[in-house]
């Protein structure tokens, strides 16, 4: 279970999170909507510690993670997430892009880690391009290949940060196609997105960002369908 | 032109500058070697340390680009010989370029460090890698494939340079030379075949950097 307890975060005098307040169950999938600016991606950030929060809490599995006792690369193998930008190592091969932190952080022999790294790529559909170089692949297949490297860990939550944003037209869908995929395998995720649509049939509850609060949160559908705000409404008129 | 060359006691002096040749490409492999840990070092201290490391790489780098390698090498010669400290030709040559070394390779890190996009390190760091592991296996290989070409062109100076080496008493390819000719007063001769010896290694290196290059970097 995450869990966030009124979190407040500022960049200096800019407050991004006010006092936010979230729990996301085992298995649920959540997605995350709202304006640019609006403080999604922040939040996905002091989840897994990569920014520090100015008060508040947060607890993955009641560990504290910005507790100074809390020992982060344990757990943030515990989290995978997928950014915007898929940053293929682009030095490694396909295979050893995900098998290299199972090899050095998991401390699996060379066996174990290429055999995971070959089950997760062909779980994306990346089966076939085990030797190749990343540079030579599309985005969407190199965000796949981000995916797969975060699932490698098995990790027990993964956040997805905008994982479609830079993505030409085209390949968005083999994008969405994997994270159904995961939806499907009972995968705990909070996604940040701006594909409404997806949101609504994938995702269990939709949580609507609005200049650093949770301005509704509401189950998919309801959300989508029925919004209660005002400013959800304004929203969803505007992009959908 | 009335010179008269005469060849006979260069070809007999072959194997002697031969094996002054492997002595300067010692010098230059090793003091590369040095350069390579230490302009790493250096880099990271003037990105990442704090106020005195950053200054000291700064002072180290200022010093090694912008004096004549001869005054560092007369440093660890002269220098150090005047409070007592005796190196051997060989330490005072292998400080030297070594210290030389690492001033422009630093520059050549540090540009590189600059070149590799920060999500990179982030994207690591959210695999559980620690900062180090992230350094060690994501970081630094990318940075040493765009240093590489800057790093043969040091590679050949730090050939080039060990020729200063003559000047503290190293019997490298130019001491040696210098030595033999002074012995047969044929200096001309001398100087020619060891530039003929230079040459040849630096198209080694060259050649060498290459073949490493196509087996380093196939992506």
């Amino acid at each position: 279970m995450i869990e966030l307890n009124s979190v407040n975060k500022s960049f200096g005098d800019l407050q991004v999170l006010k006092g936010i307040d979230l729990s996301v169950a085992k298995g649920e999938v959540l997605s995350v909507i709202g304006a640019s600016g609006s403080g999604k991606s922040t939040m996905l950030y002091c989840i897994n510690a990569l920014e520090q929060i100015q008060g508040g809490s947060i607890s993955v599995d009641g560990l504290d993670v910005h507790a100074k006792s809390t020992d982060i690369n344990k757990l943030r193998q515990n989290i995978g997430m997928v950014f915007q930008q898929w940053n293929s190592f682009p030095h490694l091969t396909v295979l050893d892009n995900v098998a290299l932190a199972p090899k050095i952080v998991l401390k699996k022999s060379a066996d174990e880690a290429r055999s995971i790294a070959e089950k997760q790529l062909q779980h994306v559909g990346l089966g076939d391009k085990l030797d190749t170089y990343p540079t030579r692949m599309s985005g969407g297949q190199q965000q796949r290949l981000a995916i797969a490297r975060a699932l490698a860990m098995e990790p027990g939550y993964m956040l997805f940060d905008e994982v479609t944003s830079a993505l030409d037209p085209e390949l968005v869908g083999e994008v969405l196609d994997t994270l159904r995929l995961l939806r499907e395998d009972g995968m705990t995720m909070i996604v940040v997105t701006h594909e409404i649509n997806f949101a609504r049939d994938v995702s269990d509850r939709i949580a609507f960002f609005h200049q650093g609060v949770i301005e509704e949160l509401a189950p998919a559908k309801e959300l989508v369908n029925n919004p209660q705000r005002q400013r959800t409404q304004q929203f969803l008129s505007k992009v959908l | 032109m009335d010179y008269t060359f005469h060849w006979r006691p260069v070809i007999k002096a072959l194997p002697d500058l031969f094996s002054a040749a492997l002595v300067t490409l010692e010098a230059a492999v090793l003091s590369m070697l040095l350069g390579i840990i230490f302009g790493l070092a250096l880099a990271m201290m003037r990105l990442y340390g704090n106020r005195p490391l950053s200054l000291f790489a700064t002072v180290w780098i200022e010093l090694a680009r912008n004096t004549p390698a001869l005054l560092q090498l007369f440093f660890f010669g002269f220098g150090l010989g005047a409070f007592g400290w005796h190196l051997t030709p060989f330490t005072i040559v292998l400080c030297g370029l070594a210290f030389n070394n690492a001033g422009y390779l630093a520059e050549n890190f540090r540009g590189g460090f600059q070149a590799i996009p920060a999500p990179q390190y982030k994207a690591a760091r959210c695999l559980g890698m620690s900062a180090t592991q992230t350094y060690i296996r994501i970081i630094i290989p990318q940075v040493f494939r765009l240093v590489y070409y800057p790093m043969t062109n040091q590679m050949v100076w730090a050939v080039l340079m060990s020729s200063l080496g003559m000047l503290v008493g190293f019997r490298e390819l130019s001491g040696e030379t210098q030595f033999l000719a002074s012995n047969t007063f044929r200096l001309f001769e001398f100087f020619l075949v060891a530039a003929v010896f230079y040459y040849l290694l630096v198209k080694l290196i060259l050649f060498a950097a290459h073949i490493l290059s196509r087996r380093l970097f196939t992506y």
